[in-house]
């Protein structure tokens, strides 16, 4: 681990306010986002979606449509090649069922028509024979004996017997002896916690512009989380090289891990490629919630051992996750964090994924952590209560600190949560009065955050500008971080740096735009970056001053002779090195490329002050604060944005959202009236108190802060409703009807 | 698709009726573009009314109003008279859609799309509200509660629409209000509502009362027995529980995924009793 990257200095850059590139361009309408990319001859694609949770296909009768003249081409399964890779097999399953459907609205034709009304009148002229088959959607029937078989042959080598062929993925974590530690408890509580899936509910839906040339190359635009990953699983899917697919991402409007997998640019290529013609696919809001990937659904159970003066002597959880139709590791973030706050002796974490007919699910934000910490927070607020003791002073009693062996095996290196739960501790909404009806919760979150393979290029324009390729879409603020800390490397003002996010041809590969990581990996090749330039800028310096290129330092964005002994020699500005760089050797770059290691975890506490009517059940959320480590707040903007935005998508997944399935398997909420994501009304400001404890793995400290913040709220906001109302709610949403019937039941 | 704005009621009827099953009014089109759009519907003919002379006026008549049948939200909202008159049948108007919808849609359409959960029905039969149609064969008045006749549909007859709806005058300590519930709090459509429309005599005893509830049952219910339980009484606990329980046990509602048939039934209760406080402090008594 290359955890000696962090050497304190005062900056002048980082930490300040800067305006954001994009922003003029966004408020005006002239940014491009997916749906915005159009070519000439443009097709318009529709897909046909089936009307079954589970059902096997008999025919498809597809040439009513084809005698369109409108039709230009028709795409499915069939076409494909089949036998991939496992993972990538399933991305294309999912996009377009292969035999049998697997979940309502589950694709089964494409078309390609000249405009997008004759493709939906192409659609109605396919038909489809279905027999339909038993279905499960939840993860009690998926996993009950007897449940249909999702798909055969996915179950998977570690699931221990007693489990069924629904079964795909297994995982245990763990260390010590639990039945010393529960012997040495006061009281020891098990419960078990419900949570529905929730959608990332991103403003934007997918929208792909796919251009196949007959020698073979393609171009795509789209909207997604990382075009390298895109042209990764789309040149193994459609059978070409990756040099040959081009992939150019648009500005993306949200993602929240939900753009981190393909679901319609597979199916423009192919159309595209039949056609010969460039297609564009676009999505309904619809689609989007049927046919892209929802965060799993949970079942967990907890049990956890506290002594009277409050140390959690033991705590296990066991964790049934489903994913969707296909397999699925999101129970490995889930049980792995469950417990990741604590410093315990014994604790052990299992977990097994359950195929359900669902939509296979995609990554959101810190996936797998919120539900597994709700139900462990829950759990400990009880025994707090149990005991009467203060959540918060029993938090930094068990508070995992540097040196712990956390729950998943690595020892902590330098954390910052009992920094964060002092600042809670310490600030005046913990002890602010509440009155009637009116309770406060709180919890604490983790997230492991991700570093990865990254490859920054950094130009020294010749009259003195700067320009930074990178290769990450720029999903909450990162050009104008990159650009700061470019700046600040370099010593030149801010708004003398441009960076823009490059195609896949244009520079070396570069992981999603995932697991908090762009700041901290981009930022980290960035400076590196600049350091290269840096150190070509000092070797030009050298030569015009004719001395040793190691006797020439930068400071301030000047080269400057490293001492006396140097010579007396003017200190060149980057801006002059940059004029003469033509007669010294050329233009002057730098670039780096890293698989960078020591993403810092991040930890966060959230307090949660709301309000419940007790004759409706309706919940008014208060007042909230957010507590959390940022390494380094590169722009404070963006980071207090990210916890604000984290903690609202968790007082939706807490109180309303949900995916709702009648008894036929098909989902009956696929649009923003009934998925209740919160709108702005329901929320109060949202406070951010950002802590820094730097991150030894970054040059400047940083810690990713994206996915940290939607961890806490679920159990914040059930440990407030629970406390309010006297009784401890065990499944989310909280929606009204279930806090009145909970209050009800307490009355009776 | 064919789009007519004509400019005369006779006209429009004529339109509407010369292809009754595949012409639709447009009058803000807040529901009716949202269906064209998600393929519900795809009509031959769009009759716009809101080119016909006088049916954006809000008229003075008989001591109450006249709204013309293309009055928006926002529009309804501005006007003080209509304000002070019928306070809860302009809150119910203004709670139909977002700010940006308010612009556009209207009473008239909010009734004749027929949802159960519509905002503004159960505000208007509490009020007592008539609608003026014209179709082929001439004029009529009928009650606003025998418009809806279930879910999405009326009692309007091939090539009728509405022109107007009017709101009755107001003795002296009269008001009314509208609540509904929803589990955000807005952009949302009502799990149950309630409206209630009253009269005081001087010493604060209610002498005359509707109540309406809408989102229990396929149309909205008129509840005779829940305005009984308040008249002779003032809106003290006693009197709003037997408001309360006359209104749970008229409702007839079902589990969906808005809500349960318990929620519902209790929920409807609270709403109604607490939709009559305001109503009664609203007409000058006190609590």
């Amino acid at each position: 681990m290359a955890l000696d990257e962090y050497q304190k200095r005062d900056f002048k850059i980082i930490g300040t306010r800067q305006p954001r590139p994009d922003g003029i361009d966004k408020v005006t309408g002239r940014a491009l986002y997916g749906a915005d990319i159009t070519a000439p001859g443009m097709l318009y694609a529709a897909m046909l979606r089936a009307p079954h949770a589970h059902a096997n296909i008999k025919s498809i009768d597809t040439s009513r449509a084809e005698a369109m003249s409108e039709v230009k081409a028709v795409v499915t399964a069939a076409d494909f090649v089949q036998g991939l890779g496992d993972d990538t097999q399933d991305v294309i399953d999912a996009c377009i069922a292969r035999d049998k459907v697997l979940y309502d609205g589950h694709g089964v034709v494409a078309i390609a028509a000249t405009s997008r009304a004759a493709a939906r009148r192409a659609l109605k002229l396919i038909q489809v024979e279905y027999e339909v088959l038993p279905h499960a959607v939840e993860i009690d029937d998926a996993l009950a004996a007897g449940a249909p078989v999702i798909q055969a042959g996915r179950r998977g080598n570690k699931v221990p017997k007693g489990y069924n062929d629904n079964c795909t993925n297994w995982c245990e974590f763990g260390h010590g002896d639990l039945d010393a530690g529960f012997a040495k408890a006061d009281k020891i509580i098990s419960r078990s916690f419900r949570t529905a899936a929730t959608h990332q509910g991103y403003i934007e839906p997918h929208a792909c512009l796919a251009s196949m040339g007959p020698d073979g190359q393609g171009d795509l635009w789209c909207c997604t989380q990382g075009q390298y990953f895109v042209r990764t699983l789309c040149a193994e899917i459609i059978g070409m090289e990756e040099s040959r697919l081009r992939v150019t991402s648009s500005e993306i409007g949200g993602g929240f891990g939900g753009k981190t997998t393909v679901f319609i640019e597979p199916i423009a290529l192919m159309l595209s490629k039949k056609a010969g013609r460039p297609v564009k696919m676009t999505m309904s809001r619809d689609e989007v919630f049927k046919a892209t990937g929802p965060t799993v659904s949970s079942v967990t159970d907890v049990r956890i051992g506290m002594t009277r003066d409050g140390r959690i002597t033991a705590g296990e959880a066991f964790l049934r996750y489903q994913g969707g139709a296909f397999p699925c590791l999101t129970i490995f973030p889930g049980a792995q964090s469950a417990f990741a706050v604590y410093d315990l002796s014994a604790v052990r974490t299992r977990a097994v994924n359950v195929m359900t007919n669902r939509p296979r699910q995609a990554a959101y934000r810190a996936p797998g952590a919120p539900m597994a910490i709700y139900a462990v927070e829950s759990v400990v607020d009880e025994l707090c209560q149990e005991f009467g003791l203060d959540p918060l002073e029993v938090r930094l009693l068990n508070a995992a600190s540097k040196g712990t062996k956390s729950s998943y095996g690595p020892t902590f290196d330098d954390i910052g949560l009992l920094a964060t739960l002092k600042a809670a501790k310490a600030h005046p909404h913990y002890t602010a009065p509440l009155g009637p009806n009116q309770g406060r919760g709180l919890s604490c979150g983790f997230w492991f955050n991700f570093g990865g393979n990254t490859s920054v290029s950094l130009n020294v324009n010749f009259d003195g500008t700067i320009g930074v390729t990178e290769g990450n879409p720029d999903i909450g603020g990162s050009r104008v971080s990159i650009s700061m800390m470019a700046a600040e490397e370099l010593g030149v003002p801010y708004d003398k740096v441009r960076t823009i996010v490059a195609d896949t041809n244009s520079l070396g590969h570069n992981d999603v735009t995932d697991g908090s990581r762009v700041t901290f990996a981009v930022g980290l090749a960035t400076i590196k970056a600049a350091r290269a330039a840096i150190g070509e800028m000092c070797r030009r310096a050298a030569r015009v001053w004719d001395i040793d290129e190691d006797a020439v330092i930068w400071e301030d964005g000047h080269a400057k002779p490293a001492g006396p002994n140097a010579g007396s020699h003017q200190p060149m500005s980057l801006a002059e090195i940059a004029r003469q760089s033509p007669n010294t050797g050329g233009p002057i770059s730098g670039h780096h490329e890293v698989n960078a290691e020591g993403a810092g975890v991040s930890f966060g506490v959230h307090l949660c002050d709301l309000e419940v009517d007790p004759e409706t059940g309706f919940t008014t959320i208060l007042r909230y604060t957010v507590f959390q480590d940022a390494g380094r707040a590169i722009h404070p903007d963006f980071v207090e944005g990210q916890m604000q935005g984290g903690a609202a998508q968790g007082i939706g997944w807490a109180l309303n959202e949900e995916y709702i399935y009648g008894k036929d398997g098909r989902l009956q909420n696929a649009g923003f009236l009934d998925y209740r994501i919160p709108v702005a009304s329901d929320l109060p400001k949202i406070d951010t108190v950002i802590l820094e404890i730097p991150n030894p793995g970054h040059p400047y400290g940083v810690r990713g802060v994206g996915e940290t913040s939607i961890v806490p709220p679920l159990a914040a906001i059930s440990n407030a409703v629970s406390r309010t109302i006297g009784v401890r709610m065990q499944e989310l949403p909280m929606s009204p009807p279930k806090i009145l019937a909970a209050i009800k039941s307490a009355g009776n | 698709m064919q789009y007519a704005a004509p400019t005369t009621t006779e006209e429009a009827a004529r339109l509407l009726a010369s292809n009754p099953k595949a012409a639709r009014v447009l009058a803000g089109g807040t529901d009716l573009l949202v269906q064209i759009r998600a393929g519900m519907i795809a009509p031959d003919l769009l009759v716009d009314i809101k080119k016909i002379n006088g049916i954006r006026d809000i008229t003075a008549e008989g001591g109450g109003y006249r709204i013309g049948a293309a009055v928006s939200g926002a529009e309804l909202g501005e006007h003080a008279g209509v304000v002070a008159m019928w306070p809860g049948v302009v809150e119910a108007v203004e709670l139909i859609g977002s700010t940006q919808v308010q612009g556009r849609c209207t009473m008239a359409g909010n009734l004749c799309n027929a949802s159960p959960a519509a905002d503004s029905v159960p505000a208007l039969v509490a009020a007592d509200a008539v609608a003026r149609i014209v179709g082929p064969r001439g004029e009529r008045n009928v009650a606003v509660l025998d418009i809806p006749r279930g879910v999405g549909k009326t009692s309007l007859e091939a090539g009728e629409f509405i022109t107007s709806i009017y709101l009755p005058k107001r003795p002296d300590r009269a008001s009314d209000a509208y609540l509904r519930f929803i589990p955000r709090t807005e952009m949302d459509i009502a799990v149950c509502s309630a409206g209630v429309s009253l009269t005081l005599d001087s010493k604060g005893i209610i002498t005359e009362a509707r109540v309406a509830l809408g989102a229990v049952a396929p149309t909205v219910l008129l509840v005779s027995e829940a305005a009984k339980a308040l008249i002779g009484h003032k809106p003290d606990d006693a009197t709003l529980a037997a408001l309360g329980k006359a209104c749970s046990d008229a409702c007839k509602p079902i589990d969906d995924k808005r809500g349960t048939i318990e929620f519902r039934r209790d929920v409807v209760a609270v709403l109604a009793g607490r939709a009559a406080r305001i109503a009664c402090q609203r007409a000058g008594g006190s609590l």
